[in-house]
């Protein structure tokens, strides 16, 4: 076909398009403009989220001490050295287990509220919004006072043990029980929140399923375990994620504890998370490299369990 | 409309990436800031420097707490700018600093005239570097003398007279002895507050710590460290140690509820014990002017002048000024910051002072005295101050919570180890 085009035809398709500038301009502003609209979003995410990510990675490489007068190249010796550290492996112990001792009970604790509180109550917005007090309240003013609660000798909580008859516990030496008494903070700020996110989504639900299903005969409970629950599901699998990421990331309340125990996290590190090590590496022994070797596997780590827990509670809730 | 919006989103970048970089001289002055933390009392004096000295503008730059003025600094050496020209140092901060002196101007090379013997002799020991540099001023010192619980002694048939119990506060052997003795009478009160408090104390009196020159770790031969790991474990295995973590909630407890009748005490730690223990213990509380095996000091600062400053000379002078003992007794009437200069422990000022609190005491001629006790700065390696906190204390606190003495010995000889490598 294209030998039947004659010479000047080609000649006219090469030649430019030769349109009025303003027309040019107006073209390409459609073309690019859209791309400005969300650059600031890219522009602030690459320079505050990707940018440090990548750096911290090539951090990582280096025997990196702040203030040192040099950095040598020192290629995964930071990740050898780390994964031979008993540290790392107790912190890395500590966060899964006040991992599990928060998100578990406050995902289940959570939805049994969602369904109470979309009940028919009286003064239902208060209590709606009673539940989320906890949330709105000073997470480090919530520490402290989880902190004196939990003194091993002038506390609170081990005085009303010892009133009923059972001795006293030491909520810093002891592991378990630090670790109790850290989720239990997790779980006074987070359940309320995640009710309401919860709530929402139960009340979305539409009340003809709820009815076709009274007229079949089921009762509440089957109902809530046939009907709510698998309808719930895209929502709980929010939950879940991101209560994943927030508890493997956990910081604040062991940090606050005990604020005098420095980032060590109890003498023997009995609660010591991994964030806290890092936070020790880097901001107390000033090795940055080695707190990005922390850093980034920490990161794996937690992108590999919120993927198993998208994938368990996909298949777990249907 | 939507050219104007090109335009708008040009106007924002040019806006981000143009920053102003601040000058140093403004109008024919020049500004000097300086960073410190806590109150200095510096507020007055630096009125009174600038109407002297016409051409200077100071800023200060306040932080609340030490910790946090610390972890600037140093992340600020790091980055090589952004620190004020004038920074102060804490004495726990010290050791790290000393390990970048690099960073820090030679005050005997920039700085003006000082006569030598203007500061406590261990005072300036412990900010001159291997080579003789001077990298920090003296402002300040904690001297330690004891404080103790009259009603307490007394009633565990102890004397109680701050003459008297000078005697059991001679040296550490006999203080743990007297510490038997109380303990067996004093129905549940234990002796001192913590371990690591005692132990910090006595650590620190020695000529050689955790380190040597040459900034080998020496834990493990150093023989005198094991030698306080034992006497002071085995007053925990005694039950002398009241299990408080310094600065903790239980601690503050501790002092209203009477949990123990001894105090390692620093001079700003008579306004801490009247703080905690509160207007119902008035008149409990006591200070003697002894302190086991001498002396010894806990706290106290330096104004240092980083190299990435660049009015390195006038910071230096402005430095010198402040730490002058004319100034720091100023200072010590404003906020009571115990001075290190010679003259200025003779002033009248300072030797008239008294606490209320402790029954009246002179404070200011006690401290005055027991700062005269210290002997020599020990050297402090550069990670020291880790492994007072981070290892040593922590390993201490173990004991106390049950773990054997031998154990947390290996624990801390380990992670010693871990954090000097």
């Amino acid at each position: 076909m294209t030998a039947v085009l004659t010479r000047v035809d080609r000649e006219r398709a090469q030649q430019p398009r030769s349109r009025p500038p303003r027309l040019r301009l107006s073209a390409v502003d459609a073309k690019v403009s859209p791309y400005l609209f969300v650059a600031p979003f890219f522009v602030l995410f690459g320079a505050v989220g990707l940018f440090p990510l990548l750096y911290t990675a090539y951090v990582s490489l280096f025997d990196w001490e702040l203030g040192a007068d040099e950095m040598p190249f020192i290629g995964l010796q930071n990740y050898a050295t780390l994964f031979s550290d008993g540290q790392f492996w107790n912190a890395l112990f500590n966060t899964f287990s006040i991992f599990l001792l928060s998100s578990v009970p406050q995902v289940i604790i959570a939805v049994v509220l969602a369904a109470l509180l979309s009940s028919n109550l009286r003064a239902r917005t208060a209590w709606r919004m009673g539940v989320l007090l906890p949330y709105v309240a000073s997470l480090v003013a919530l520490a402290i006072i989880f902190g004196n609660l939990f003194g091993p000798q002038y506390g609170m909580v081990n005085g009303i043990l010892s009133a009923v008859g059972i001795p006293p516990i030491d909520w810093q030496a002891d592991t378990l029980g630090s670790h109790v008494a850290i989720a239990s903070m997790v779980n006074w700020r987070w359940t309320g929140y995640n009710a309401l996110i919860v709530l929402a989504a139960m009340l979305a639900i539409p009340r003809e399923v709820h009815e076709a299903a009274t007229v079949d005969g089921a009762g509440p409970v089957r109902r809530f375990f046939s009907i709510t629950l698998p309808m719930l599901k895209p929502t709980l699998i929010f939950v879940i994620v991101t209560s994943t990421i927030g508890g493997l990331q956990i910081f604040t309340e062991p940090k606050l504890y005990d604020p005098t125990s420095g980032s060590g996290g109890g003498a023997e590190h009995q609660y010591q998370t991994v964030v806290l090590y890092l936070y020790q590496s880097g901001f107390q022994q000033l090795d940055l490299g080695y707190a990005s070797a922390i850093a980034w596997t920490l990161f794996l780590i937690v992108v590999g369990v919120a993927g198993l827990n998208f994938l368990l509670t996909r298949r777990a809730v249907r | 409309m939507r050219h104007r919006s090109w335009v708008s989103v040009l106007l924002l970048l040019t806006a981000a990436t143009g920053c102003s970089s601040g000058g140093a001289t403004e109008g024919g002055k020049t500004e000097l800031t300086i960073a410190t933390f806590n109150e200095f009392g510096y507020e007055e004096l630096f009125k009174e420097y600038e109407a002297a000295h016409p051409d200077v503008k100071i800023t200060q730059r306040k932080t609340g707490q030490g910790a946090p003025h610390h972890q600037n600094l140093f992340t600020k050496l790091g980055a090589g700018s952004g620190l004020a020209d004038v920074e102060a140092v804490e004495e726990g901060f010290l050791a790290q600093v000393m390990a970048k002196s690099g960073q820090f101007n030679d005050l005997k090379e920039i700085g003006p005239k000082v006569e030598d013997d203007r500061w406590l002799k261990w005072k300036t020991e412990a900010v001159t570097t291997k080579d003789g540099k001077l990298i920090g001023y003296g402002t300040d010192i904690g001297p330690l003398a004891m404080c103790y619980r009259k009603d307490l002694f007394e009633k565990a048939g102890l004397p109680s007279d701050p003459e008297a119990v000078k005697a059991l506060f001679a040296t550490w052997d006999s203080y743990f002895a007297a510490g038997d003795q109380f303990i067996a009478k004093s129905g549940g009160v234990a002796w001192f507050d913590s371990a690591s408090q005692v132990f910090n104390a006595m650590h620190n009196q020695h000529e050689v710590g955790y380190f040597d020159k040459s900034d080998k770790l020496v834990v493990e031969t150093n023989p005198a460290i094991k030698a306080d790991w034992t006497a002071v474990t085995n007053a925990v295995a005694k039950g002398q140690s009241a299990k408080l973590v310094a600065w903790s909630n239980e601690w503050n407890s501790g002092f209203k509820a009477g949990a123990f009748a001894t105090k390692t005490c620093p001079s700003w730690m008579l306004g801490v014990v009247e703080g905690q223990a509160g207007p119902e213990n008035k008149g409990k509380w006591a200070v003697t002017e002894a302190f086991p095996n001498g002396g010894g000091n806990w706290g106290g600062s330096y104004l240092t002048v980083p190299k990435q400053g660049k009015n390195a000379k006038k910071a230096a002078e402005l430095a010198a000024w402040l730490t002058a003992p004319e100034q720091q007794i100023k200072a010590f009437q404003a906020k009571g910051t115990f001075p290190s200069q010679v003259k200025a422990l003779d002033a009248p000022a300072l030797l008239e002072k008294t606490n209320a609190y402790f029954g009246d005491v002179k404070a200011g001629a006690l401290f005055a005295a027991q700062a005269q006790k210290v002997k020599a700065a020990q050297y402090k390696g550069p990670t020291d101050g880790q492994i007072q906190d981070n290892v040593f204390s922590p390993a201490l606190q173990s004991v106390e919570q049950g773990k054997s003495a031998d154990e947390g010995w290996k624990t801390a000889v380990a992670e010693a180890q871990k954090v000097a490598k």
